[in-house]
């Protein structure tokens, strides 16, 4: 299955942030939750964005979204506003969480945004269909979300965000609540889909070898004030094969990824 | 197994309860004041069509009342959840009219609609019908969790969408727990707004003048009906929502 997306002028970035800064509330309790983010994204790159938590990945990723707005700097989505971006629906998003409707069928679920803009129900039903196979719960198609596993539904959450083929692919922790096996294997499809869609993805994880596996570039986050300390290219190029896991460049790149996130170089696990 | 005591269980109660019912009135020859299953069932036999008659009255106006209350209800919680003003100015409204006892409102609006009106009863149903109702989808209409309006959001949904696929789906349980409720208090309150004024029919008006004229089997035939309309309405209620859950299982 092939997954072509809208066509992109390369020379647009997916994504660009200057001086980005986001506060929550008022003076007294305020908590600066981003400062001075700069961060461009091209078309078709896939970028991890890796740090503790609460130094404001998923507020990036929200900014990004057009959930929130930031309190500082210019944020673009693909050369435009990040709200004229989401309303035409330049992004597909998972969040941290499922969220998907109870009372709708995985297939039902799937098929939301495909509903919303209006394309016709023998279309969509086979998009949908089709998407449900690639997350590999075809045979859960006509299955009510309470029936599945928390894996399961956050499969139906990634289907849902692939089905308007958009060129850009926002996930907020996806796998967190997968077992390692399941992992691993949507990885590979996550990586085969972006590569096959020339779509760019901003993935949030707390993992460092799976934003190693996944990512040309990792985007390395630092809390209080949450802003950006680290960006580490992983010349990996796009087909990447499971055996990239266990090769020593793989292991030099995970390092390389550990050391910027403690800020100092640590003992590798196996000379110790 | 499991069904069959189901089944068995209420109809057991129901037997036993007859008996006792039987043993309290035949037995001490007070028959004048409780009479017999036996002599009411004879009653209902032999005056079923006056029964009838004042059971479609005080159904009907159960029914128009339940509807009544229910579509405002829906309406104003609709409104209320939209816009919190509304949520604020309603609310202390909807406490006092939960407190006000039914007895001490239908006097007046019996009154205010004259003798021959059905319709200060039908009011007294609908008030009734439109707390519960009022309350359950309010608190429904708001049970969207956060990370679903997200992603209606992201989606560029608008407002209609998001009612219709999202907030509305996520009321209906909550609508059916208020229906459920409503529809019995409706069924109780046309009958007690009989006691108060309006015209001279229906189940409660049949029931307060035959027991004060002596003619104690004709009036419990009559509460009999009245606990058969307060079930049905409560059945018909409970299985509108297995259909609909069928359709949008919670
Ligand atoms: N709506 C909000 N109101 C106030 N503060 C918020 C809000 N959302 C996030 N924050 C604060 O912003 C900071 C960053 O939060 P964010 O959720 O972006 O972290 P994160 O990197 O995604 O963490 P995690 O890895 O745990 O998901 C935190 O200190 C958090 O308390
Ligand atoms: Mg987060």
């Amino acid at each position: 299955m092939r997954f072509e997306t809208k066509a992109v002028p390369d020379a647009i970035p997916a994504v660009r942030a200057v001086g980005i800064g986001k506060t929550f509330g008022k003076r007294g309790k305020a908590v600066n939750a981003l400062t001075g983010i700069d961060l461009s994204i091209a078309a078709g790159e896939f970028v991890s964005l890796i740090g503790p938590s609460g130094c404001g990945k998923s507020t990036l990723m929200r900014l990004v979204a057009d959930l929130d707005a930031p309190t500082g700097g210019t944020l673009e989505v693909f050369g435009k506003s990040p709200k004229a971006a989401r309303l035409e629906q330049e992004y597909g998003i998972a969040f941290q969480q499922a969220g998907l409707l109870p009372w709708r069928t995985v297939v039902q679920n799937i098929a939301l945004p495909l509903e919303l803009h209006g394309v016709p129900y023998a279309e969509r039903a086979e998009r949908a269909q089709q998407l449900a196979e690639m997350v590999g719960l075809a045979d859960f198609q006509d299955h009510r979300p309470d029936q599945l596993s928390g894996g399961m539904q956050q499969r139906v959450a990634i289907a849902r965000a692939l089905a308007e083929r958009p060129r850009l692919l926002l996930m907020d922790e996806p796998f967190g609540a997968l077992d390692e096996m399941t992992r691993e294997r949507m990885q590979g499809e996550l990586a085969r889909i972006a590569a096959g869609s020339g779509a760019a993805v901003v993935f949030v994880t707390h993992s460092i070898p799976e934003a190693v596996f996944l990512s040309d570039r990792v985007v390395v986050m630092s809390p209080r004030p949450g802003r950006i300390t680290a960006e580490i290219e992983v010349p990996f190029g796009k087909d990447r094969a499971e055996l990239l896991r266990e090769t020593p460049e793989f292991f030099a790149k995970v390092t390389e990824v550990r050391e910027a996130l403690h800020g100092a170089p640590v003992e590798r696990a196996n000379e110790r | 197994m499991n069904t069959v005591a189901r089944i068995v269980a209420p109809i057991v109660v129901g037997v036993l309860l007859l008996a006792l019912w039987w043993a309290l009135s035949a037995n001490q020859g007070r028959t004048v004041l409780v009479p017999t299953p036996g002599m009411v069932g004879e009653e209902l036999v032999a005056h079923g069509d006056i029964v009838l008659k004042a059971t479609w009255i005080t159904a009907l106006n159960a029914l128009i009342g339940l509807g009544l209350g229910t579509l405002l209800a829906i309406v104003l919680a609709g409104v209320a959840a939209w816009l919190r003003v509304v949520d604020w100015m309603a609310a202390p409204v909807v406490a006092a009219i939960s407190v006000v006892p039914i007895v001490a409102l239908t006097p007046i609006l019996n009154t205010m609609f004259g003798a021959s009106s059905q319709f200060g009863r039908q009011l007294i149903a609908a008030l009734a019908a439109f707390v519960p109702v009022f309350v359950n989808v309010l608190r429904g209409l708001r049970q969207a969790k956060p990370v679903q309006r997200d992603l209606f959001a992201a989606l560029g949904a608008r407002g209609g969408q998001t009612f219709a696929k999202l907030t509305l789906p996520t009321a209906v349980p909550y609508l059916f727990t208020g229906l459920r409720i409503a529809s019995s208090l409706a069924v109780i309150s046309a009958l007690v707004a009989e006691y108060f004024g309006g015209p001279s029919n229906g189940l409660g008006t049949a029931i307060a003048s035959y027991a004060k004229s002596g003619k104690a089997s004709l009036a419990w035939a009559h509460v009999a009906a009245a606990i058969a309309v307060g079930l049905v309405f409560f059945l018909v209620t409970v299985l509108i929502e297995r259909i609909v859950a069928k359709r949008i299982p919670v």
